[in-house]
């Protein structure tokens, strides 16, 4: 199996003449990426993780201190960190749902023959290729009491959809549904198509319902990708930093990121913020994990 | 194969070695600043300087949002990128303590610029820690908080009657904060689409504790004693009650929305005719008397900080000092440029240019305070400024500020008493923390 993946070497070719073999070659590809990898990801990750139990502040020369556990203790049990990761929660749940119903909704509505299936498909994929802090900037003008689109068009005179400490999270999930939705739509599609017709058929011949159809035909064969799916945006919600940052200053939106970037970058705690970001990874890592067993057992059935 | 690899090599070398040698040729000063409009003043400032001496001054600049960051991302790698640096107040503990600034107190001594400058100016931009008579900066753009206002809303006659008839008073130019709640409630009609007055509120970094600030100052209160770092029974003492109560009362009358204000969206409300008195940064005012930014630029006037109920009157400083970096490479430069930098006559071209200059017989002299309609509400300010903890930890006082006090302000949250003592505790915790005031 091995070898039929590598094309074996045309006698007549450049690197043929300079020797190369195909183990050179595949060397000379992998192994800047693996030395990348190391470099760039590796390396600090561990680093990092001997950082977390240290008081180090990269902002002075002072040599860093081996403090144990005392960074973990501390914000485990700070009630603020608790409620950046209730608000994270509370935002990677409505906005992925949010994501999965519109964009399998609308997948389903273009799984069919319609006229200009193809430009109606790319239009609406433009939202996620549009940068976060930009979709943040001109959403926040959208939102905005004084001079907003949606208030003027809604007609509902001053609301303050980020000013209000209950609705400035959703407003900003809303935002993120706008935008990736798209991204769970494309995958569905993929899922849709692959179905095949002849079950659709003889699910007809037997009578069955259309709600029947869907849940026991359409869902269950288009479950995994669409899992695949529900895991990016679940990671890519967990770690939203420009969206929530651009859009509100509420303390209802502060996601764990910010309060990350802010511990890191602003008050300069590296090795605080080293046994943060270990949380997160730690409990990123976790979710994942139960989503890809998840996977795994869809794909079984 | 080995010819070409020869060849390469040697090009290289030889763009080295024409490189180092017009390098060492061409004297040059890199200043890193934030991205506006006084650090493109500076750059005409540095330009003149290098008509006069030769050495080529660049002024680097980023947006503000990560100036902080990449500056000390610099420090922390002990780079050489940046020869001077014009850094906000609040890093003089962290840059001094972690080795980042040359000290300047020799400097500040022999050059005589505690009397150059006004007082404040030097004890906040300069001095670390606080009367210690240590100094890392030379003042460089001044800067603090204060008010613009629309001239045509208060010189209108029909209101000045209506204001009369419901206060008691004329409606003029506010004198305290009393007068300025007064005029903020008068003028606040949400129907019309016209608020009372736009304040700080952004918390992700020092916008709403500037604002705060302002309130607090003026009130008598202090954010705690600088030499023995006490909180407990200053930053929550009767008179800094009252002035958070006061600045909650004045978020009332602010436009919808209010949540995340600074220096732009208060700009903003000035020029979208939003609101009668805006605060701000007296480095953004520029932009309101220019009508190709502001619409109502002629209607535009600006006034100080007012008093607080015991006709104490002070106002929260910003402003930048002019510091040389430890790892700079042309100290000895950099030094000859803060020699040219602080005479009175570069300070004298310095604020033609536009920037805010803290030289004392400039900022005392006519033809400065004529010059613009807020030079003069800027004079008055200037030496009467006060600013945050400039300790190393200060990101994490701020932080700590911003999550008590914003709840308060903005949401309505418990009450004024109740934060603020819990805010004590928190900067009590950070100082105990590192172990400061024991």
């Amino acid at each position: 199996m091995a070898t039929t993946m590598i094309t074996p070497l045309n006698t007549s070719s450049r690197a043929a003449s300079r020797g190369l073999s195909d183990i050179s070659i595949r060397n000379l590809f992998i192994i800047p990426t693996i030395v990348f990898l190391i470099v760039f990801n590796i390396f600090p990750l561990i680093y990092s993780l001997g950082y977390s139990f240290t008081d180090f502040r990269a902002s002075t020369n002072a040599p860093a201190n081996f403090v144990g556990l005392k960074n973990y203790r501390e914000l485990l049990s700070d009630p603020y960190i608790w409620n950046n990761f209730a608000v994270t929660a509370k935002y990677v749940i409505v906005s992925v749902v949010g994501q999965v119903v519109v964009g399998f909704g609308t997948a389903m509505l273009l799984n069919r023959t319609i006229p200009l299936k193809g430009l109606i498909t790319t239009l609406l994929l433009l939202p996620m290729m549009l940068s976060m802090a930009v979709v943040g900037l001109f959403w926040k003008l959208l939102y905005d009491p004084s001079w907003g689109v949606i208030n003027y068009v809604l007609d509902l005179g001053k609301f303050q959809w980020l000013g209000d400490p209950k609705m400035a999270l959703y407003a900003v999930a809303f935002t993120d549904i706008w935008m990736w939705s798209p991204f769970v739509m494309l995958l569905s599609l993929a899922g849709l198509s692959a179905v095949p017709k002849h079950l659709y058929e003889a699910a007809a011949i037997d009578r069955a319902g259309p709600f029947y159809t869907f849940f026991r035909i359409t869902l269950p064969l288009v479950a995994p990708i669409l899992m695949i799916a529900v895991i990016f945006r679940t990671m890519e919600a967990f770690k939203t930093f420009d969206l929530a940052y651009v859009l509100s200053t509420q303390p209802s939106t502060e996601v764990i990121s910010i309060r990350l970037y802010k511990m890191a970058f602003q008050e300069w705690q590296t090795g605080r913020s080293c046994a943060l970001a270990y949380i997160v990874l730690i409990m990123v890592l976790a979710i994942t994990n139960i989503y890809v067993k998840y996977l795994n057992k869809v794909k079984e059935r | 194969m080995r010819k070409l690899v020869t060849s390469v090599l040697a090009g290289i070398g030889l763009t080295l070695a024409c490189g180092t040698s017009v390098y060492a040729q061409e004297k040059s000063l890199t200043i890193f600043w934030a991205e506006w409009d006084p650090a493109n003043y500076l750059q005409e400032l540095g330009n003149e300087y290098e008509k006069q001496t030769g050495v080529k001054i660049t002024v680097e600049t980023t947006p503000w949002a990560d100036f902080q960051t990449k500056a000390f991302t610099e420090f922390n790698a002990k780079g050489s990128a940046y020869d001077l640096v014009v850094g906000d107040s609040q890093w003089l503990g962290a840059a001094s303590e972690g080795g980042h600034y040359v000290d300047l107190t020799d400097f500040v001594k022999e050059n005589k610029v505690l009397d150059k400058m006004a007082p404040a100016t030097v004890k906040f931009y300069s001095e670390y820690p606080g009367n210690s008579g240590k100094y890392w900066s030379i003042p460089a753009e001044g800067d603090a908080v204060g008010w613009a206002y629309r001239k045509d809303w208060f010189e209108d006659p029909k209101e000045m009657e209506a204001f009369k008839a419901k206060y008691g008073y004329d409606l003029a130019v506010p004198k305290t904060f009393k007068e300025m709640t007064d005029i903020a409630e008068f003028f606040n009609r949400p129907d019309q689409n016209r608020y009372g007055i736009a304040i700080y509120t952004q918390n992700q970094y020092d916008g709403l504790a500037m604002g705060f600030e302002n309130a607090l100052f003026s009130y008598g209160g202090e954010l705690g004693d600088f030499g023995t770092y006490k909180v407990d029974g200053i930053i929550n003492s009767d008179k800094a009650v009252a002035a958070a109560e006061n600045y909650r009362k004045l978020f009332g009358f602010t436009p919808p929305g209010w949540t995340n204000a600074f220096f732009v969206e208060n700009n903003q409300a000035i020029t979208e005719g939003l609101a009668a008195m805006s605060m701000n940064y007296f480095a953004f005012f520029p932009s309101l008397i220019n009508e190709a930014s502001n619409p109502n630029a002629k209607n535009t006037g600006f006034f100080a900080n007012p008093a607080g109920p015991g006709g104490e009157q002070f106002a929260a400083l910003g402003g930048q000092g002019i510091s040389v970096v430890s790892y700079s490479n042309n100290k000895e430069e950099a030094m000859k440029f803060l020699k040219w930098f602080i005479q009175d006559d570069t300070q004298k071209k310095w604020a033609a240019l536009g920037g805010y200059t803290c030289n004392k017989a400039v900022l005392e002299s006519a033809e400065f305070q004529n010059a613009t309609p807020y030079n003069k509400a800027f004079y008055d300010t200037m030496f009467k400024v006060k600013d945050f903890w400039a300790v190393p930890e200060y990101a994490e006082l701020l932080q700590q500020l911003n999550q008590r006090v914003y709840p308060y302000i903005v949401n309505g949250d418990g009450t004024a008493k109740e934060m603020l003592d819990a805010l004590a505790k928190d900067w009590d915790a950070t100082f105990k923390k590192y172990g400061r005031g024991q």
